[in-house]
């Protein structure tokens, strides 16, 4: 069984930078304003490592692993 | 009509003073071991819009180890169309203060901010009378603050952020209050009106306060109703009744009525003909998916466009955007502009299109549910004045007023 | 010989340094300023500014041990790690010792920086824009090859280029939509003073 997480978002501190979409467009795409729209459910396995490389290239540290279905 | 919450003196009388509260309640019974079980029994939840069940908040707050909680009474009120916390506090600032107290004595919090708007004069006027009338173990647990009235300052997050860091916006979860809120303690945050409820559940039995609803809701509630009514009025009603019921209580419609908006701007329209019907009960509106929210009740008067007043509402949300998170700023800003042309009878090719595509960028998209409450608005509207949508949109005319559009 | 090697180690890897530096900085606002073209997405001016840092580090140690090393600079460790600390050139000296320090607090922040904390991390970055100039000032004070033309041409590169990206910086519009915004909003929600 393997760990399901998804993609958390601070959206205060995202400041539409773009890096992320960038980094996994598998799972992120920008809106009409360059802010991310994230798909909702957990991260398929084989985008984890490219989901990582964007949380931690996320210049305002914006993203976050967590928990499926954790309270937002 | 005035149940339980309004019960008592007359509000030409002003404030209930303590005297006349104690003599007409009794006194405040403290140190109850299980009023978080019979408030769980009377299934109140919380009257601040989101609904949330009482006992499971208080729970919540009771069991967090990360310091001595706080209490927030929250008496924001950033809702415009909404006049029920800023009257409870003027009315019956004594009831507030109760619950407020007996919220503290339950979940362990050795302080009580009173939290309301700046702007509304007569509830801290009658607040901090009511708070020189409390005795002086709660008076140096007890204050108030002042906080500047907008759309989003009622929100739990804002007011703790206010009493923290004195800006009155929302900040993003987690930790919410209930973990980590004023000075980083677990803060229950509460709406007056819940904690008014609660003063009376503690004093007469969570049987008492089901006995109050319609049919099987329990307990009363306050809405505001407003629009084709003869004047703006604070009601209480029992919960379940008929939206129709409440509104002849409120003097009844002084026009013919296509729509009335139920739950303020955080709500959505209905159309009247389903609206009169409806059990004004927060667990059967959210089933049916409409929602009490606030419980503010507005009856869309003849002559007035649904189109245009849901333009103007999504003018005043954008405008209300705590401006923190892109999506809600940018999205509310664009989904206004296109509305105001196609009310105005201006639109551009796309315009209904790019709204709608919008909308569905709304949702789930900031830090506060912001941006959620206008996309259900704006959905609800595009349902219910569908037809007056295309009018304005394809013809450039309106038929509820007869306004049409110079030939360009 | 090996002297030799040394010394011109020293002063070619210092060199190297310096240019590498001074495309961390530049690529550095490039990420700031959110630049990109078709064949530039935005990742990589971030992704490449972090990859040089750790380049120019690995330059730099070359060029300070090579430093320390060669028995006719009389340099020990105590010039390369205590600012001042030396008795050549003690100033000039001084400043690269600086320059070094800050650069390794840079990167040493950057590479922990989810567990300090964005906030942290800015306020430390910042010193960035004071080891560049100060790199500058030590090669150009101490520099053994500071009269060469090519170093001359270095330089003059390096600074045109830093300063070329600062202007933009300062005088483009905030990449950042939000920036006035958010001060708009604060203000209405306060009463001005803050708590």
């Amino acid at each position: 069984m393997s760990d399901r997480v998804a993609l958390g978002i601070d959206r205060i501190k995202c400041d539409g930078h773009g890096v992320c979409a960038d980094l996994v467009p598998e799972i992120i795409e920008l809106d009409d304003w360059g802010y991310p729209i994230i798909r909702a459910g957990a991260i398929p396995a084989s985008v984890l490592p490219h989901a990582r490389r964007a949380i931690s290239g996320c210049p305002t540290l914006a993203l976050r692993l967590q928990a499926l279905n954790a309270r937002r | 009509m005035s149940i339980a919450l309004l019960a008592g003196p007359p509000p030409a009388q002003g404030m209930e003073r303590r005297a006349e509260h104690q003599h007409r309640l009794g006194a405040l019974p403290l140190r109850q071991p299980s009023l978080i079980d019979s408030i769980e029994r009377s299934g109140l939840r919380g009257k601040g819009g989101a609904g949330f069940p009482v006992a499971t908040k208080w729970r919540s707050v009771a069991s967090q180890r990360a310091g001595t909680p706080v209490v927030l009474a929250n008496g924001g009120e950033g809702e415009p169309l909404s006049r029920k916390d800023r009257m409870l506090m003027e009315q019956r600032p004594h009831l507030v203060i109760d619950g407020a107290v007996l919220a503290a004595d339950t979940v362990g919090a050795d302080e009580i901010v009173l939290y309301v708007g700046a702007d509304h004069t007569g509830a801290i006027q009658a607040m901090l009378r009511a708070l020189s009338e409390r005795p002086a173990t709660e008076r140096a647990r007890l204050r108030l603050v002042s906080a500047p009235v907008r759309y989003v300052s009622g929100e739990e997050t804002a007011a703790v952020h206010f009493i923290n860091a004195g800006i009155a916006l929302p900040t993003s979860i987690p930790p919410r209050p209930f973990e980590r809120g004023i000075d980083g303690r677990p803060t229950l945050v509460q709406n007056v009106e819940t904690l008014a409820h609660v003063a009376l559940i503690a004093r007469f039995g969570d049987e008492w306060f089901r006995s109050l609803g319609a049919g099987t809701a329990s307990g009363s509630t306050l809405v505001t109703v407003g629009g084709a009514v003869p004047q703006t009025v604070l009601i209480e009603i029992p919960q379940g009744l008929a939206l129709s019921e409440a509104v002849n209580a409120a003097g009844g419609i002084t026009s013919d009525s296509d729509a009335v908006l139920l739950g303020g701007y955080f709500g959505g329209w209905v159309e009247s003909t389903t609206a009169w019907g409806l059990p004004l009960d927060a667990d059967s509106l959210r089933q049916l998916g409409y929602s009490l929210g606030c419980g503010v009740i507005a009856v869309l008067p003849s002559g007035r466009c649904g189109v245009v007043e849901t333009a103007r509402i999504l003018a005043y949300l954008a405008h209300e955007s705590a401006r923190q998170c892109g999506p809600c700023t940018f999205g509310l800003r664009a989904i206004s502009a296109a509305a105001g042309r196609v009310a105005g009878l201006t639109a551009t090719h796309g315009d209904l299109e790019h709204i709608q595509r919008w909308a569905g960028l709304l949702k789930g998209r900031g830090a506060c549910r912001h941006p959620d409450g206008a996309a259900g608005l704006l959905a609800s509207a595009l349902r219910v004045f569908a037809d007056e949508f295309m009018i304005h949109y394809d013809h450039r005319r309106c038929s509820i007023t007869n306004v049409a559009a110079a030939a360009s | 010989m090996s002297n030799q090697l040394l010394w011109y180690t020293t002063r070619g890897a210092g060199a190297v340094s310096l240019v590498l530096l001074s495309a961390v900085v530049v690529l550095g606002l490039l990420a700031r300023m959110r630049f990109e073209t078709h064949g530039w997405p935005r990742f990589l001016s971030a992704a490449v500014h972090g990859d040089l840092a750790l380049m120019t580090l690995v330059f730099l140690l070359l060029h300070i041990v090579t430093a320390v090393v060669d028995p006719f600079t009389h340099l020990g460790l105590v010039a390369a790690l205590v600012p001042f600390g030396s008795y050549y050139r003690t100033f000039w000296l001084g400043l690269g010792t600086i320059a070094f320090e800050l650069l390794i607090a840079i990167v040493v922040t950057s590479l922990l920086r989810r567990h300090i904390g964005a906030r942290v991390w800015r306020a430390i970055h910042w010193l960035a824009y004071a080891s560049w100039p100060v790199a500058v000032l030590h090669g150009i004070g101490t520099g053994t090859d500071k009269t060469a033309l090519w170093m001359i041409v270095i330089d003059v590169v390096c600074v045109a280029a830093v300063a070329g990206a600062l202007i933009w910086r300062l005088y483009a519009a905030p990449a950042d939509p939000l920036a006035d915004e958010r001060r708009v909003a604060a203000e209405r929600a306060s009463f001005g003073t803050g708590r």
